[in-house]
């Protein structure tokens, strides 16, 4: 086998495929919570549509989008795949479960990935769908035609069961990041007592503010919209 | 002190296994392993089979006496193998669940004992110094920097017991073989062959069926000797490094 393809076969080089998607993950939904803010512009979605026109048109973002609609599915089906091959590596259970030597989140990132996953996908079918087949209507500002995508958000950030799956999956993602965040270093091979500390001081940070950032938006809409 | 156990009992590799229920009379000064020789005169008195465990040294330098005590590698003291566990750790009329230490790799001989000759298999590949280093050094007469040899020393302690595979929920050994990596390659001995070592451990270790590390870090809380996750990435960055910018292959 090619150098290359034994260093992507073997346990390191498997991780260092979720490390890395994990990471381009991290940074799209920052920029993803960017975008979803000015829902809040109380403008009627004037400049939440024609965001979502212009991610939607600008060929480098939509270069990107791709790369964004790979990075999910390799990490996805990389991540489930690697979980089952450690099940199997462990070969059993004990009785008793030692739960003060790890925590809740890394012991069931497996768990977590599926909830992601059924949350990425009732998402993806309620907002990226529409929009992509052409069935939302169409708004105009100032001459530009753009598609309301504002209307179906509006609409379902209404419904009390929808915001509710919403918020639970944040916390999820959340617990997801949590772990995931440091541990994505940590498989590169960065830790070190200089740098490591603020690492996860991050991690931690953006675990807590940015899936909290997104919970509160269908929240402030369901209550005060 | 009364306790009650549950221990693992398997005939063989092919045997299902089950827990089994005994009534030990131990006391507090007695070590784990010495409260499992009272267990089994009571076992060879009635004319049953003694439950099976390995020890040697009994001071907490061999690695041998793997078991797992009420879901903990070594039972639930920090930094200490079950030979160095006493009795004082627990209470009069605690149970007790003792079962071997479990992953692929570590398949059970017969009850609590199980074959980790896959850890020799990972040392075999590249855990050594392969030219002759003479006798010991004396002191100085290779100048190595304070902090170096302390990072060298600290991961030498592993005594290869398997602990961490055995708390490790993907039965991964990353951190015996990381904490192999280290001690060898960060001395100048060590270094020469440092990229090939650190290729074809991984490859051992790989080959041998443990798991991938989700970095739970499970296996350094459960270290008798509290070896380190920085081990870990040491190992994987020098694996990238020597994947990426050496000519060694394996
Ligand atoms: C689509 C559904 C998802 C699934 C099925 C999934 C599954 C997993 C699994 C099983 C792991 C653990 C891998 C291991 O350490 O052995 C993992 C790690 C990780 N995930 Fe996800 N995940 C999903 C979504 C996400 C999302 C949306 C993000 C980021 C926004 C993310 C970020 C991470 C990171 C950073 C890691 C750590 C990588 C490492 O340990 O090196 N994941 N994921
Ligand atoms: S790293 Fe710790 S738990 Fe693992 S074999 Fe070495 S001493 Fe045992
Ligand atoms: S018997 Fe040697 S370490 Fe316990």
């Amino acid at each position: 086998m090619s150098w290359f393809g034994s260093f992507l076969k073997s346990s390191i080089g498997q991780k260092i495929i979720m490390s890395l998607t994990g990471l381009f993950l991290i940074q799209f939904l920052a920029v993803h919570l960017i975008g979803n803010l000015q829902l809040l512009a109380n403008d009627g979605g004037q400049q939440f549509n024609l965001y979502a026109k212009f991610m939607t048109t600008n060929p480098v973002i939509k270069t990107v989008s791709y790369l964004l609609y790979a990075s999910i599915l390799l990490h996805a089906v990389q991540g489930l795949w690697l979980w089952s091959r450690n099940k199997a590596a462990k070969g059993g259970k004990y009785a008793v479960m030692a739960k003060e030597s790890s925590t809740y989140a890394s012991r069931n990132m497996g768990w977590l990935g599926i909830i992601i996953l059924v949350f990425i996908i009732l998402h993806l079918w309620q907002f990226w769908f529409q929009m992509k087949m052409g069935w939302l209507e169409m708004k105009t500002y100032d001459g530009v035609e753009v598609k309301n995508l504002y209307a179906p958000v509006a609409y379902a950030f209404k419904q009390w069961w929808y915001v509710l799956i919403y918020v639970l999956a944040m916390g999820v993602i959340g617990l997801h990041l949590h772990h995931g965040f440091q541990s994505a270093f940590q498989t590169l091979g960065l830790n070190h007592k200089k740098y490591t500390p603020l690492i996860k001081f991050l991690g931690t940070a953006y675990a807590i503010l940015v899936p909290l950032g997104f919970a509160l938006i269908p929240i402030i809409f369901f209550l005060f919209r | 002190m009364k306790l009650n156990l549950k221990v693992w009992r398997q005939r063989s590799n092919n045997d299902k296994g089950a827990f089994a229920t005994y009534q030990v009379e131990a006391n507090e000064h007695m070590s784990f392993l010495e409260m499992l020789d009272v267990l089994n005169e009571q076992l060879i008195a009635k004319k049953e089979t003694p439950v099976a465990f390995e020890h040697d040294c009994r001071e907490g330098i061999c690695g041998a006496c793997s078991m797992v005590i009420n879901g903990r590698p070594h039972g639930p003291q920090q930094g200490t193998t079950t030979c160095q566990l006493h009795m004082r750790a627990f209470e009069d009329g605690d149970t007790i669940f003792i079962e071997p230490f479990r992953a692929r790799a570590f398949p059970v001989v017969k009850d609590l004992v199980v074959d980790r000759s896959g850890f020799d298999r990972i040392i075999q590949s590249g855990g050594f110094v392969s030219v002759n280093t003479g006798q010991a050094q004396d002191g100085n007469a290779i100048p190595i920097e304070k902090d170096l040899a302390g990072e060298a020393f600290d991961a030498a302690t592993c005594i290869g017991c398997g602990a961490c595979v055995a708390a490790c929920p993907n039965g991964a050994a990353m951190l015996f073989t990381s904490a192999k990596v280290t001690h060898l390659g960060l001395l100048p001995q060590g270094k020469v062959e440092h990229s090939k070592r650190v290729l074809s451990m991984v490859k051992a270790m790989d080959e041998e069926g443990f798991g991938m590390c989700s970095n739970v870090g499970a296996c350094s809380v459960e270290c008798p000797k509290e070896i380190s996750l920085e081990n870990i990435a040491r190992m994987n960055r020098d694996y990238i490094g020597a994947s990426l910018a050496s000519d060694k292959t394996v």
